[in-house]
């Protein structure tokens, strides 16, 4: 029932829940792919959880294994994906490993649903908009077909579209980019979930409407009482609508915190640079775009060391011979945390990064110069 | 603008059609030697033979001839027999329905086992469905009809004694004979069309299955089954239905061996009969009938194509 | 009135598998999708075809040479009647793969109808290919009004069903090999016609042919020098697997009586022949029919073998 637009069953469902037991825990997540050129490690040990109501907002370059990490949780990896052992996702505090078929049927796509990147291919094009939306209905919840194109029409009107009801008989190709991935995000939240992952859920519309589809993402998420997941590539996306931040590179999280302290109190090269690159509109116009030098790595056999080393201005022999471990440094909370030898804004830090510059490059051999710090 | 291309499209349809005619025609045109000779006896007088090329359309020139013959056919008129006297148009309609019969049970069957072997193919490539499916897919296909009705004869026929050896048992006297009798003759012909459609099916499968809106339905928690045949067949299924209708018209006119092999009374072995009596006429029609029935029937699967497939269809 | 024609023909195949390869070193896996899925270990897939195409190979060598060569072998004569009716194979020296009801030698005639099937269906592909090649060109490289006609005659010929068509047009004539070639080879030139035209419209646009252009080339010399050698590498590649075809279809029409006539042995008629005594010797049908088929499965082999090789090498 709603009181002042608020979904009041949602918002005390949430507030009984134990808040204590997070929506989305993973822990140590590893998923190898098996190809002719050997496994490549997607994930390599992510773990991060997302309290109820919350939102994480997951950042990375393409090849971070960001996606993957999505994928993984919703349980639609590829054939050729091999989770490995030791990894443990748990969704409401239970293993999703052991959940029996009647169980995993009322959990993916009911309890914990996904957005995808591109509206206009992840709808089904030969299918209706109204029979997309009745079959996820009826597959998760005991419904009537009337009774599911009821509420299909329900969830139209309530993501913002005009005229519902002719909706339901038109195609996906009958609609704009923006209306789809409203009906994306209708069919994700048909059955209330309790966790949304949207992976990139803008990237492929027009900047106008990814305000308008992020702030109804916001406005669900407020009246759901959900937890969800963004991820992006994008920080800007992330920095207003996040509770916290997760940034990954090479298939690990090299850094996460609290969105405020994430962006005063910045410790990975990576996230500085991440963040250094976003343009800004009081820049004077022709300014360069800060790119970030290289590419990322490809993770086959990965050598031993930091797997940003390459291109990390504060890159020193260390950060070759070994791998840091995601740790807080006791100054920011024990929330942030961040995998790096040399962190920003820390001694150790600038030591290193005074090297280097005297020297001319990294011990990655990395040309540096004043201008590299981003 | 939709009405340029129907327009466009009929065009080429009539062109097709007229071609189709006029080649026909020629075709018995060019024939060496005396196309009377089946009909006149020895020693026929001139007028004798005046009046037979009269009564057979034989006289006058070429264009004459021509547009005689064709204003005629386009009624329904296509001379008659000259072994017979039956008017041909009689003859083929009498035929017609056993070689329809064939060729739609033939891909019936096709579909029946390509459908889902294809559909889990796709699914699973390189499984060991889909491998011995295409081992089999390339050993059909180098056999020929012939051999494979003879085979089959032999092994259910002869050595099995399962079902008849030829002949074939008209529905009006029993359905189950009506049946045996078809067995044969309707898997031979299948197994071409069977092939066909595995590929098209399985490729097509393969090349759906890795789009994003599999991936998305996946991730809705639809049951495999489900994505499978609703979500990632459909698309196939406009492409296997243009297919249908393609083979449906290639098969009307390809049912000699079968027919003749299985003594069926079809219109392949008309055409049989027709050209070792030299009977020109009946030949003439038949041909005309069988291109002409293909040509309409792959302009109706391009016209009906758009119509289905609501992606093309709303623009 | 079929489609092939409207949707932008693959230039080598018809029905061409959309094949990554992953080991030719372009960009890096993409993790999220997994290796295409019908690529197998790109090395296994390319062994296993080559075994197959390689015997096929085989069988087709030993084939040929042994049909052209069947006078030197120590065989009887395919017409020589003996008075060993329908022995079974292998049960005599003299005739390894047993008589016919007539006394004849097997093998010997299986031997000279190969040279029947493979005759015709060898010249009906190059009539097909020669008629089918010249007006690909012409069509894909002046477009317009010679497109149009293309367009037309290919559909008319293709409207007549095959089989009919050799029909009338074979047995209306007195059958003779060369009459059957020609017959099948204009059956069958549509289908290197519609190769030959995609692929001089796909090399027309290329550089070097506009460079010749501009050199005052006339239209035949490029044709000639610049099309041609292209064009010809997807034509060829396709010969083998038609060539498959007109060896069906020829054994099709001496099935039913209508290709060349008796006594020269062919396998379509041996089957034919082998039809009655089917129960008590099935040799008869067996033997013409292995031939056949590994000679057709070897035609097919080759042909896809070779297809995959051009489409690999053409870097269109």
């Amino acid at each position: 029932m709603t009181v002042n637009g608020k979904d009041i069953d949602a918002v005390t469902q949430v507030l009984q829940q134990d808040t204590e037991t997070p929506t989305l825990a993973v822990t140590d997540l590893r998923v190898w792919f098996d190809t002719p050129r050997g496994m490549v490690r997607a994930v390599d040990g992510v773990t991060l959880d997302v309290a109820p109501g919350r939102t994480l907002g997951i950042v990375g370059e393409s090849g971070s294994g960001k996606s993957v990490l999505s994928r993984a949780v919703m349980n639609i990896l590829a054939p050729s994906a091999v989770v490995r052992s030791g990894s443990r996702i748990e969704f409401e505090g239970r293993d999703t490993a052991t959940l029996g078929r009647e169980e995993a049927r009322k959990l993916w796509g009911a309890r914990m649903a996904m957005v995808f990147q591109d509206p206009m291919t992840s709808l089904t094009p030969v299918l209706t908009i109204g029979a997309q939306l009745t079959e996820t209905l009826r597959r998760h919840l005991p419904m009537s077909r009337s009774e599911a194109l009821d509420r299909a029409e329900e969830l139209l009107e309530w993501v913002g579209i005009p005229e519902p009801r002719k909706r339901l008989k038109q195609y996906p190709h009958n609609l704009s980019g923006g209306m789809r991935q409203r009906v994306v995000i209708a069919l994700a939240l048909a059955c209330s979930p309790r966790l949304l992952i949207a992976d990139e859920p803008t990237t492929a519309l027009d900047v106008t409407v990814q305000h308008q589809i992020l702030a109804l993402l916001e406005r669900l998420q407020r009246e759901q009482g959900m937890a969800m997941v963004l991820i992006t590539h994008d920080l800007g996306v992330v920095a207003g609508r996040s509770d916290e931040i997760a940034v990954m590179y090479a298939g690990r999280v090299v850094e996460q915190a609290p969105t405020k302290v994430l962006f005063r109190e910045m410790r990975h090269p990576y996230t500085r640079a991440l963040v250094g690159s976003i343009p800004r509109i009081s820049d004077p116009s022709h300014t360069r775009l800060r790119a970030i030098p290289g590419r990322p790595p490809t993770v086959v056999d990965p050598p031993p060391g930091c797997a940003f080393a390459a291109r990390c201005p504060h890159a020193r022999p260390r950060c070759l011979a070994e791998t840091p471990v995601l740790t807080t440094d006791g100054t920011t909370g024990d929330r942030h945390r961040h995998a790096c030898f040399f962190p920003v804004g820390t001694p150790a830090g600038d030591d290193a990064w005074t090297t280097n510059l005297d020297e001319g490059r990294t011990a990655a051999g990395l040309p540096v110069d004043s201008r590299s710090v981003l | 603008m939709m009405y340029r291309a129907v327009a466009r499209h009929a065009a080429k349809l009539v062109s097709v059609l007229a071609l189709v005619s006029v080649t026909t025609f020629l075709l018995l045109e060019t024939i060496p030697g005396d196309r009377l000779a089946s009909v006149l006896p020895e020693g026929a007088t001139p007028e004798m033979r005046a009046a037979a090329e009269e009564r057979f359309g034989l006289n006058g020139s070429l264009p004459e001839r021509f547009f005689s013959w064709l204003g005629s056919a386009l009624q329904g008129d296509l001379g008659r027999s000259m072994q017979s006297q039956v008017p041909v148009t009689d003859s083929i309609l009498e035929r017609l329905p056993v070689t329809l019969e064939l060729a739609t049970l033939s891909i019936l069957l096709a579909l029946l086992i390509a459908i889902p072997v294809g559909v889990y193919s796709g699914y699973r490539p390189g499984g060991l469905v889909d491998r011995i499916a295409t081992f089999l897919c390339s050993i059909t296909l180098s056999i020929p009809s012939f051999l494979l009705g003879v085979l089959l004869v032999f092994v259910f026929a002869v050595t099995l004694s399962a079902l008849p050896v030829t002949g074939w048992t008209p529905l009006s006297e029993g359905l189950v004979p009506h049946i045996r009798s078809l067995v044969l003759p309707v898997v031979t012909l299948a197994a071409v069309e069977t092939v066909g459609f595995i590929r098209l099916l399985r490729n097509d499968m393969v090349a759906t299955l890795q789009q994003d809106f599999v991936l998305s339905a996946r991730a809705r928690g639809l049951s495999t089954p489900r994505i499978l045949l609703v979500h990632a067949l459909r698309p196939s299924a406009f492409s296997l239905l243009t297919v249908m209708g393609v083979s449906l018209g290639r098969l009307i006119g390809g049912t000699v061996i079968v027919e003749t092999l299985f003594s069926l009374p079809g219109l392949g072995t008309l055409v049989i009969t027709a050209i070792t009596g030299r009977d020109f006429l009946l030949v003439q029609g038949i041909v005309l009938v069988v291109a002409v029935a293909y040509v309409l029937l792959n302009a109706l699967v391009d016209l009906t194509y758009p119509l289905l497939d609501p992606r093309v269809r709303t623009s | 009135m079929s489609h092939s024609l409207d949707k932008p023909a693959s230039v080598v195949s018809e029905e061409r598998l959309p094949i990554l390869d992953p080991q030719d070193g372009s960009a890096p896996v993409d993790e999220l999708t997994p290796p295409s899925a019908e690529v197998e270990p790109a090395g296994r897939r390319r062994r296993r075809r080559d075994v197959g195409a390689f015997f096929g190979g085989c069988w087709l060598v030993t084939i040929v040479l042994a049909a052209l060569f069947v006078d030197l072998l120590p065989l009887p004569a395919p017409d020589v009647v003996g008075n060993l009716y329908s022995l079974p194979p292998f049960q005599n020296a003299e005739h390894i793969l047993g008589t016919d009801q007539l006394g004849r030698d097997q093998l010997s005639r299986a031997l000279h109808g190969a040279r029947i099937s493979l005759a015709v269906a060898i010249g009906a592909t190059l009539v097909a290919m020669v008629i089918g090649t010249a007006a690909g060109l012409i069509a894909g490289y002046f477009r317009r009004a010679f497109d149009v006609v293309f367009d037309l005659s290919t559909n008319t010929i293709l409207a007549f069903p095959p089989l009919i068509l050799l029909i009338a047009l074979v047995a209306l004539r007195e059958p003779s090999a060369v009459t059957l070639a020609i017959g099948l080879g204009v059956v069958g030139a549509p289908t290197f016609a519609r190769i030959a035209r995609a692929n001089t419209i796909a090399y027309a646009d290329r550089e070097f042919v506009i460079a010749a252009k501009s050199m005052g080339s006339s239209s035949t010399r490029i044709l000639r020098r610049e099309i041609l050698p292209n064009v010809l590498l997807p034509v060829v590649s396709f010969a083998t697997v038609v060539a498959a075809t007109l060896v069906v279809a020829e054994g099709s029409l001496s099935f039913l009586g209508l290709g060349v006539p008796p006594p020269a042995p062919s396998w379509g008629g041996m089957i034919a022949a082998g039809r009655e005594s089917l129960y008590e010797n099935p040799a008869l049908v067996l033997v013409p029919g292995v031939f056949f088929f590994l000679t057709v499965f070897s035609l097919n082999r080759v042909g896809d073998w070779a297809r995959g090789r051009v489409g690999r090498e053409s870097s269109l």
